[in-house]
Order: C-alpha cells, then sequence, then structure tokens
C-alpha cells in the first residue's frame, strides 16, 4: 500500500458542465473563477498493512489500532503537515506556545524530510520512545536536538531547543523567567555533556554522559507504560 | 481537552522524552493505570447502526478506506465487527455509494460535515452524481466565502503589538472605532460635509429682494457670509486631505484611490477660484467648476456603510448593468429609427431626425411619457405602443438580477458585523475554556500535592479528599509537571504574577540569600507574605481535612533536597539556606520546590499580614514523623 494521490482540477468540472447557453455560460464563467480558486488536491495516505506495522515496531496489533484511530480522526488524509501539528501539540499546553518546539518536534518525526509524517513515521518514533532500547532513546534526542542534522549539537541549536522548551512554560511562572534564564541552562548542559570542552557535543559524548546521569536513565524510564 | 485530541496524549507524553537529558532536575513519577487495559473498543458499529454489505461490494473501490484493508485498523475482534465511531447518517449515502455507483449529497447535511465524512472514508467529492453535483458545488462556494469574510474580517481585527504614529492614524481613519479621537475626527468631517453640501444648495435659492435691484440668489447677497463658509470647510477637508495622505501606508495607491480622486476633485474649484481673478471670460469656465463642489456628497460614503453596499453592488453588477444599456441601446436606436420613417409623412411632426426620435424613444420606453413629442400617424402611434410595452420588458428583466447582488452583499455585511459583534463573545468563550484548563492544572496542583502530604502524614483516610481527576487529566498534569521539572520554573496564573512583580520591584526579594536566622525571619516574611496572598486567591477547595490541619496554621512548603547550588532564581534554593539556618543537620540530598498552599479560614489569614515566628516550630515538632528526605518548612 502506497500513497494514492487523487488530484482534480476544475477542468473535470467544466467537463461535468452541460452545454449551457451563451447569456448563462457568461454568469457560469463568474462562478468558475470562484471555482478555480477553490481547486484543491487531495492527497490520501494509507498506511501498511496492520502485520507489517505489528513486525517493524514494538507495539501489538490492538495498540497499532488505538493509535490509527486516533491519528486519523485528526488527519484524515492520512498524513499531518506542520501546521496540524502544531495546532495538536498547542493543546497541551494552553499557558505558552508550543508551536516551536512541535516544529522541532516534527522534523524530528518526519525523518524523509517531505514536510507530511505519515503514519508509519508517527509509528516508528513512538515505539523507539516508548518501547526502544535506552540507547535508541538516546540516539533519538540527539537527533532532535541537532536541528541541522549534522551529527553535532552545538551551542546556537542547544539554545534554540531550551528556549522553545522555556517557550513553552509561557509567561506567568514563578519564578519570573528571566532573558538569561536559558543561557544559563544551556551552560549547565553543556559543561555536563561537552567532555573535550571543543563547544560541540557528538553523539558519543551525549550517550555517555547520558548514562553516567542517573536522573536521566531514571526519567527516560518514566513513560514505559504510556501505551 | 478536545476528546479527540485526547487519543494524541501518549505521543506528547513520548515527546516528552526530548526534555530529558536538558533537565536539571529529577521528574516526578508518572500516574499508574490503576485499572488494567480494558477492552476499549464500544461493541458499536458505526456509532450503533449495523449496516450489512457484500465484501465485494466494498471492493468495488479499492483506493477509499472501505475498499481497502486500512478497515482493518477499525476491525473489532470480539464482536468480529467493524465499528466506526461516524455519523450514521452520512454512512447512508457512502454505503449507497458502493452499491449504486453513485455518491448523493443530501441536502439537510451540513456541507462541511459532509465533506469530512468523504475525507474520512477516502472518497473524491468529484465522484457526486449529476443529480447532485450542483448543489454540492453552490453550498460548498457559499461556504467558502463565509469563512473567506471570517478569516478577512479577523486579518482586520488583529491588533497589531506596536504601531508607529503613522499607522495608528491610518488606522483611525479607516476605521474610526478604534478610539476616541479617530470618532470625534470622523462626525467633525460629517458634519462639515453636510455643512458644505447644505451651503451650496442654499446659495442658489433667491433671497428676497433688495429694493432696487431684481431678486438675488443667497449666495450673492451674503457673499462674505458664504465665502467664509466655503473657506472654513475648504480648510477642513484639505487638512483632513494632507493627514490621510500622509497616514497612508502607500501614497501612491492612496492617490489613486476613488475617494482620495473625490476628496481632490471636491476641494480643486476653491483653489482654482482662489488664484483666477476676476476676469470675464475665465470666471465662466470657473462657474462651471462650481459644479464639481456638489462631489463632496460623495466624500459621505466613508461615513455610510449602505452607500458603500451601493457603490460596491453597482461595481459587481457591471456586467448586468452593461447587459442593460446594451439592449436599451439597441431597442432605442431601433425604435428610433421607425417612429421616424413612421412619421416622415406627418406635416409639422416633431420627429425631424433619428437622433431627435431618440428623446421620444427614451421617454416612452421608461415610461415617462411627457407629452412633448408625440406620433400623429396610425402608423407611428402604433409602433409608439409597441416601444412603450416592450421598454417595460427590457427594463424590467436585468433589474431583479441587480437587486438580487444588492441584496446578496447586504446580507454578507449584515452577517459580517453580526459575526464581529458575536466573535468578542465567542472569544471570551473560548478564553475562559483555555484558562479554566490551565487553572485546571494548577487547582490539581496543589490538591494532589496536598495528597500526598496528607498521605506522608499518615492519613490514608483522607488522602481521597479533593477532586478525583480522571486519567486522562492526571496524565496530562503529569506532563506539565515535567516540564515544570525541566525549565525549574513553575505554572501560576496571572494574578499571582502580577503581583509577583510588584513584590519583586518593591522589595529587591529574589537576589540576597542569607543563612543568619534574623535574615532567615525576614526572608520568610517576605516569601510568605507572598505564600499568604497566594492562599487567599485560592478559591476555596472544600477539603474537610483542611479546617483540621488549619487549626495548626498551614501554609507549608514541601522540600525535598536537591543539589543545585548555582540555580539562583530557584526558589528551592532559597529555602534551601533558609532551612540551613534552623536545621543544619537535615539531609538535603534533592530538591525539589512545590508549592502547596491551603486556602485558611480568613478570620486567621487577613491578607498581608505575617504570621508570628512562633508557628514555625509547630509543624517542624512533626518532622521526625515524616520520612527522613522529607523536610516541611512552614511558610508564613
Amino acid at each position: 500500500m502506497g500513497a494514492v494521490m487523487g488530484t482534480f482540477s476544475s477542468l473535470q468540472t467544466k467537463q461535468r458542465r452541460t452545454s449551457k447557453d451563451i447569456a448563462w455560460w457568461y454568469y457560469q464563467y463568474q462562478r468558475d473563477k470562484i471555482e478555480d480558486e477553490l481547486e484543491m488536491t487531495m492527497v490520501c495516505h494509507r498506511p501498511e498493512g496492520l502485520e507489517q506495522l505489528e513486525a517493524q515496531t514494538n507495539f501489538t496489533k490492538r495498540e497499532l489500532q488505538v493509535l490509527y484511530r486516533g491519528f486519523k480522526n485528526e488527519c484524515p488524509s492520512g498524513v499531518v503537515n506542520e501546521e496540524t501539528f502544531k495546532q495538536i501539540y498547542a493543546q497541551f499546553f494552553p499557558h505558552g506556545d508550543a508551536s516551536t518546539y512541535a516544529h522541532y518536534l516534527f522534523h524530528a518525526f518526519d525523518t524523509t524530510q517531505t514536510g507530511s509524517v505519515k503514519f508509519e513515521d508517527f509509528v516508528t518514533a513512538l515505539s523507539i520512545l516508548l518501547r526502544g532500547t535506552v540507547h535508541e532513546k538516546l540516539r533519538w534526542t540527539f537527533n532532535l536536538y541537532d536541528i541541522n542534522k549534522d551529527g553535532y549539537i552545538n551551542k546556537e541549536e542547544m539554545m534554540d531547543i531550551v528556549k522553545a522548551i522555556y517557550d513553552m512554560m509561557g509567561k506567568y511562572t514563578y519564578p519570573v523567567l528571566r532573558e538569561d534564564t536559558p543561557r544559563q541552562h544551556v551552560d549547565v548542559f553543556f559543561q555536563k555533556m561537552d567532555k573535550n570542552k571543543d563547544g560541540i557535543v557528538t553523539l558519543d559524548e551525549f550517550l555517555e554522559s547520558c548514562q553516567e546521569d542517573d536522573n536521566i536513565m531514571r526519567s527516560l524510564q518514566l513513560f514505559q507504560n504510556v501505551m | 481537552m478536545a476528546a479527540g485530541v485526547a487519543a494524541w496524549l501518549p505521543f506528547a507524553r513520548a515527546a516528552a522524552i526530548g526534555w530529558m537529558p536538558v533537565a536539571n532536575c529529577p521528574m516526578p513519577l508518572a500516574p499508574t493505570d490503576k485499572n488494567k487495559r480494558q477492552d476499549e473498543l464500544i461493541v458499536l458499529n458505526v456509532s450503533g447502526r449495523r449496516f450489512e454489505t457484500w465484501r465485494t461490494t466494498l471492493e468495488r473501490y479499492p483506493d477509499t478506506l472501505l475498499g481497502s484493508t486500512e478497515k482493518e485498523f477499525f476491525f473489532n475482534e470480539d464482536t468480529k465487527e467493524y465499528f466506526f465511531d461516524r455519523d450514521p447518517e452520512v454512512f447512508r449515502c457512502v454505503l449507497n455509494f458502493y452499491r449504486t455507483g453513485k455518491l448523493h449529497y443530501p441536502r439537510y447535511e451540513c456541507i462541511s460535515a459532509y465533506d469530512d465524512e468523504l475525507a474520512f472514508y477516502g472518497i473524491l467529492p468529484e465522484i457526486i452524481g449529476d443529480c447532485c453535483y450542483e448543489e454540492y458545488k453552490d453550498r460548498k462556494r457559499e461556504n467558502a466565502e463565509r469563512l473567506q469574510d471570517d478569516l478577512d474580517s479577523e486579518n482586520n481585527q488583529e491588533s497589531m503589538p506596536s504601531l508607529s504614529f503613522r499607522q495608528t492614524m491610518w488606522r483611525a481613519f479607516e476605521n474610526p472605532h478604534t478610539s476616541t479621537m479617530a470618532l470625534v475626527f470622523y462626525y467633525v468631517t460629517g458634519f462639515f460635509i453636510a455643512v458644505s453640501v447644505i451651503t451650496n444648495v442654499v446659495e442658489t435659492v433667491p433671497c428676497g429682494t433688495v429694493p432696487g435691484s431684481k431678486e438675488l440668489p443667497c449666495g450673492e447677497r451674503y457673499s462674505v457670509a458664504f465665502f467664509c463658509l466655503d473657506t472654513a470647510c475648504v480648510m477642513i477637508f484639505t487638512v483632513e486631505y494632507l493627514l490621510r495622505l500622509f497616514a497612508a501606508p502607500s501614497r501612491y495607491r492612496f492617490i489613486r484611490s476613488v475617494m482620495s480622486i473625490i476628496d481632490v476633485v471636491a476641494i480643486m474649484p476653491y483653489y482654482i477660484g482662489l488664484v483666477m481673478t476676476n476676469n470675464e471670460d475665465v470666471s465662466g469656465a470657473f462657474v462651471t467648476l462650481r459644479v464639481f463642489r456638489v462631489f463632496r456628497i460623495f466624500k459621505f460614503s466613508r461615513h455610510s456603510q449602505g452607500l458603500r453596499i451601493l457603490g460596491y453592488t453597482l461595481k459587481s453588477c457591471a456586467s448586468e448593468l452593461g447587459f442593460l444599456l446594451f439592449s436599451l441601446t439597441m431597442a432605442i436606436i431601433i425604435f428610433a429609427t421607425v417612429m421616424f420613417y413612421a412619421e416622415k409623412g406627418s406635416s409639422a411632426s416633431k420627429f425631424t431626425s433619428i437622433p431627435a426620435s431618440f428623446w421620444y424613444t427614451i421617454v416612452t420606453m421608461t415610461t415617462l411619457g411627457y407629452g412633448d413629442m408625440v406620433p400623429k400617424t396610425i402608423a407611428g402611434k402604433i409602433f409608439g405602443s409597441i416601444c412603450s410595452l416592450s421598454g417595460v420588458l427590457v427594463i424590467a428583466l436585468p433589474v431583479p438580477v441587480i437587486v438580487s447582488n444588492f441584496s446578496r452583499i447586504y446580507h454578507q455585511n449584515q452577517r459580517a458585523d453580526k459575526r464581529r459583534a458575536q466573535k468578542k463573545a465567542r472569544l471570551a468563550r473560548i478564553r475562559v475554556a483555555k484558562t479554566g484548563s490551565s487553572n485546571a492544572y494548577l487547582h490539581s496542583k496543589r490538591n494532589g500535592l496536598l495528597n500526598e502530604a496528607l498521605e506522608l502524614m499518615g492519613t490514608p483516610e483522607e488522602a481521597h479528599v479533593g477532586k478525583t481527576t480522571s486519567l486522562i487529566e492526571s496524565q496530562h498534569h503529569h506532563l506539565l509537571h515535567c516540564l515544570e521539572k525541566t525549565t525549574n520554573h513553575e505554572f501560576i496564573d496571572e494574578q499571582m504574577y502580577e503581583q509577583n512583580c510588584l513584590e519583586s520591584s518593591m522589595q529587591n526579594y529574589p537576589s540576597t540569600r542569607s543563612p543568619s536566622l534574623s535574615s532567615h525571619q525576614g526572608l520568610t516574611t517576605t516569601c510568605c507574605s507572598r505564600r499568604s496572598k497566594k492562599t487567599t486567591h485560592l478559591p476555596n477547595s472544600n477539603l474537610p481535612a483542611t479546617r483540621l490541619r488549619s487549626m495548626q496554621e498551614l501554609s507549608t512548603i514541601h522540600i525535598q533536597g536537591s543539589e543545585q547550588p548555582s540555580l539562583t532564581t530557584s526558589r528551592s534554593s532559597l529555602n534551601l539556606k533558609a532551612d540551613d539556618g534552623l536545621r543544619p543537620n537535615c539531609k538535603t540530598s534533592q530538591i525539589t520546590t512545590a508549592i502547596i498552599s491551603i486556602p485558611t479560614p480568613p478570620a486567621l489569614t487577613p491578607e498581608g499580614e505575617s504570621r508570628p515566628p512562633p508557628a514555625s516550630p509547630g509543624p517542624n515538632t512533626n518532622i521526625p514523623a515524616i520520612a527522613s528526605n522529607v523536610v516541611k518548612v512552614s511558610a508564613l
């Protein structure tokens, strides 16, 4: 099963119209101008079969069913685009602005960088996050932080991520969010993670530092039984 | 939270793993799913209505949901049926499509609901049969126009954060309801337009005779007064025009716009008159220029929406009007020619040429019938009567189209106004719902931690006090709690925030950290005064247990130790230091702050009053009874 693209254009609508008088045609011409603007491209994507997905991920059939139903409800066309993704994620964080973090999340989910997340991508990522090994989870997180996907995390990327996380808190926080709070946070993070102090964090440094930290290890197991 | 989005909660929680390496503090425990995962499936079909059909029927269209293996996702093992939580009415039409090959659009269905269902089942709307297709497209276009209006008015209503002076001025001009100054300006200009038009009119009225000369129009009798009035009006109009020109975002486009041309044409005659001297030959032309002063009346269209709608209607009906004009011209020429040749025979006929007959034809076709030109021959009378009958028809045909256009545009405008009026109420309601959900988190945070405190205090029977939240809500709150821990800041509501800002500016509280006892008192008083302020703002959460505890003067801050001395802004470190002052030998392994404020009866804690220090040892004596890594400090 792959993607099914159904496109229709106003050309088809013109074919459907039976021939009319000149006078009526004149009026319909006005109408068609609006129709051209309503021209849509309907993309319908259907995911792989249930068995295949079950084999590829760590979910059971039941869990996949539940996930798909939720997915299909929000995105009947079968793919999530960034806008919908941001809207959905923003519903969970009514206090602040979740759009930046949702943007980075979206690009972490969208492994093929096509601009839309299919159900398979979605489920694969969830499988790693919820049922994967520690190694896989950390690698996924590293990929999330590495905004430009060059294999290294530098301070600017970390700043962007941390700033996005703080944005989700919104304005009304206690204590009051100051301008340099994110930067301090990033400095602490870099001190911990950057072993050879070269200003960038590689995957190995990241994995090593995270595995040394008990807090992080423990919190990674937190969402074990989410599904 | 919408029920549909609740299904995405696992995803949102999984995505929280992205915060973990960045967080400095440990995360709170996840709520456990007490009920073993039961079968969530409701054993129903399309919301309860069972439809039965052959499998081959469905497989006729393999690129739809029902025809492909996608429906396996909706298969219910237990009842061996496919369950869809969708509208059964529309499903009827969808299933008929599989059966007959024709998709119909029921007229009673809302167009967007129908579209949603079609999108869900993977059916393209183009397949709608000819019988229903036009209706479908019409409704769809109507809906799209309506939504477009909504979007447009939304964009217009957006308040930009900071506008330059020029932009505010432009906004004030375009929409007089934005500020009182704009409204004043609006009414003043309207008044002066009226004054100007009335003076123009009154100027020409004969004003009574001056003895010794013929009757003069008022304009010449009181010429000075009229001149002053005219000058005043033109001054106002000029100033207004220059201000608009200054404020316009695109000056070139503004100059080309109709309203600005009207403005210019309205004030030009005055200036031309000033420039021109009392030269006899030129003043004749000048007098005609004064006709253009009547264009000032068009300036009223800025003030009247009805006028604008009329103008817009005429513009949008340009094609119909053109048709009307064209057909009328054709008829006039035909009948004028016929009348001319018919009346050629009669003597002293007024129909001297075809163009002269035009006047007769127009007057007859519009059923005016002045009677200055009348046919005398029999043939002329016959054709004259045919002319008047056909005139009625030719005019009556395009007019309803124009009328219906006007009516549509007018109603659209009414709808836009109505929607704008309702929008405020709608937005208010949405905001209430939003703050409701964020407040829900803040409340449950306090209640939840109170529960934990009570549990730890060894009073399990009171642990169930407080609102019970659904599993989804508790998971959502856990997610928000993780975010708080990641960033080491807490969510508070707006009022608290305002107060904190005020207080921090007044008391310079955050930076000093002194372990000495005296300043500890001072510190606790500052933080506690805030605390107590916090408590009085909470609604009473009806916790009967609190009545007991309140006797023991409570507002407890739960502190568990942590090792983050570098976080200067964190309240935890502050309290840690304060704590150190009291009990230096406390184990401080991990500190996370969670604030519980238990509402106390007003009699005990009037706002702003700091509790007397002797109260502090009270709860502290309970410390030994509690697990060792939990430290309680009363925040007074």
